[in-house]
């Protein structure tokens, strides 16, 4: 029991005074899983609204292989990466593996089916209340998918959230296409697990309360933005 | 801006034994109609009449199962004609945004060729204190005025307007039906669909009664409610409550 109190006083004194060390992984973490999460936005919102609103041979099956990539293993997907990135993958000759490119792009592909079918959905709702309005105006499509992205920002405040969330948490596949390696690729979920491992508790707790902060952090500036937008 | 010779190319509107179909079930059965460019058309009927179908086939919302229709010389499908008209529906449909962004929107739309300026249009229908509000938060009078000013944002020369005052209280009508006078004063021509039968009094030019899908009657105001040519129409006014198949 004392060795517990103990690991959190450690913990709390590391990231009171900053640790360098602890600094430079929550840095690492942060720029990989916010540019993962900005791609994967940028990518998937308007991907989810066109599939949202366009009616298409086979968009069933679409939205099944989307569904059932939200709940793709992380592993599995670093492994896919792991095979398309190596030295004599198809895309080796990007020198990506071990990276925090690789990071990132393991990433993207991890949230993009998240952020893709949740805008898919909230689109679809709006669709249906918005659309003879739409069709009165003479909206084109593109306009009509510029406006409802915009009038469900607040929705997809929280789908941005939810795929941070999902990045930023994830350790299986940053761990096999990053590799680890102190001072590049390692970042808060990979640490926690090398330090519980090695023994050194303080450290993973210290890592550990930064990413429920973080959590916190975002959650509250979500929950703020969502309660000054417009209803 | 629009000219009196557009406002006149629409017109007359003309239907030639129009049907509409949903899910294999006649809604429209031969709708044969002239209606010229003046004033107000009220659609009055009972409930499932075929009023507001009728009102999205003239608009383009719906395409007729057969049948012809003709503003003018311009053919129905056109996307040209629809541009030139706006429509009001029951249950606002209005964005997330404020009430201000909510006109901008439609006077920026690339057809859109409005004679008044948002700060008009928001004065005109009384909103300009509400300006910055999130429309949703509106009463239900003031979301049904915002919808009204949307619609003219975009300078309409038709105004197709279904049940606008079905949900309001008597305050709200009142503002709204002045806003349709004025509209109509402004040579804009007006659809209107209600059940009430005192506002169709006071708005129409002439009124158009269906029923069963069918033009039961279609007359002017005046010759309507004095001299009805049908004995359905007649128990109509006088309020007898009477089924769609009676």
């Amino acid at each position: 029991m004392q060795d517990i109190w103990q690991s959190f006083e450690l913990a709390w004194t590391l990231i009171v005074n900053l640790n360098p060390a602890l600094s430079e992984i929550v840095l690492l973490s942060l720029r990989v899983s916010l540019t993962a999460t900005l791609i994967a936005c940028l990518v998937g919102m308007p991907l989810g609204a066109l599939l949202g609103i366009r009616h298409f041979r086979g968009k069933w099956a679409v939205t099944v292989v989307l569904n059932t990539f939200m709940g793709m293993p992380p592993v599995v997907l670093g492994l896919l990466f792991y095979m398309v990135l190596s030295a004599s993958g198809p895309l080796g000759w990007l020198q990506l593996l071990y990276t925090p490119g690789a990071m990132i792009l393991v990433q993207v592909f991890l949230i993009l089916p998240i952020v893709t079918a949740l805008t898919k959905q909230i689109i679809e709702d709006a669709w249906v209340e918005y659309q003879p309005l739409f069709q009165s105006l003479c909206v084109s499509r593109s306009g009509a998918v510029k406006t409802m992205l915009w009038d469900t920002r607040t929705s997809l405040l929280t789908v941005s959230l939810a795929g941070f969330a999902r990045a930023i948490s994830e350790v299986g596949a940053v761990i096999v296409v990053g590799g680890n390696i102190n001072h590049l690729t390692r970042v808060m979920t990979t640490a926690i697990a090398l330090e519980t491992s090695k023994g050194d508790l303080a450290m993973a707790l210290a890592l550990g309360m930064v990413l429920l902060m973080i959590a916190l952090t975002v959650n509250a500036m979500v929950f703020s933005a969502r309660q000054r937008l417009p209803v | 801006m629009t000219t009196n010779a557009d406002v006149q190319s629409l017109f007359p509107l003309k239907l030639q034994n129009v049907s509409l179909n949903l899910n294999e079930k006649p809604v429209l059965k031969d709708v044969n109609l002239t209606i010229s460019d003046h004033g107000v058309t009220v659609i009055l009927g009972h409930n499932g009449a075929g009023k507001s179908m009728l009102l999205k086939i003239l608009h383009g919302l719906l395409q007729p199962s057969s049948g012809t229709i003709h503003w003018g010389d311009t053919n129905h499908a056109s996307d040209q004609v629809r541009r030139r008209q706006a429509m009001v529906f029951q249950k606002p449909v209005l964005l997330k945004r404020s009430v201000e962004a909510n006109i901008k929107y439609a006077l920026d739309l690339p057809h859109s060729h409005s004679k008044w300026s948002c700060v008009e249009l928001l004065e005109h229908a009384e909103l300009t204190p509400l300006a910055n509000r999130a429309a949703r938060s509106l009463s239900g009078g003031e979301q049904q005025r915002l919808a009204f000013a949307r619609a003219m944002a975009t300078g309409p020369e038709v105004l197709f307007l279904d049940e606008p005052t079905a949900n309001l209280d008597p305050d709200a009508t009142l503002h709204l039906e002045s806003l349709i006078q004025t509209a109509s004063a402004s040579d804009i021509k007006v659809f209107l669909v209600t059940h009430d039968m005192g506002q169709a009094k006071r708005l129409a030019t002439e009124i158009l009664f269906m029923r069963n899908g069918s033009v039961e009657e279609h007359a002017l105001k005046e010759d309507f409610f004095n001299r009805p040519s049908s004995p359905y129409c007649q128990s109509f006014i006088d309020g007898v409550l009477l089924s769609n198949n009676h």
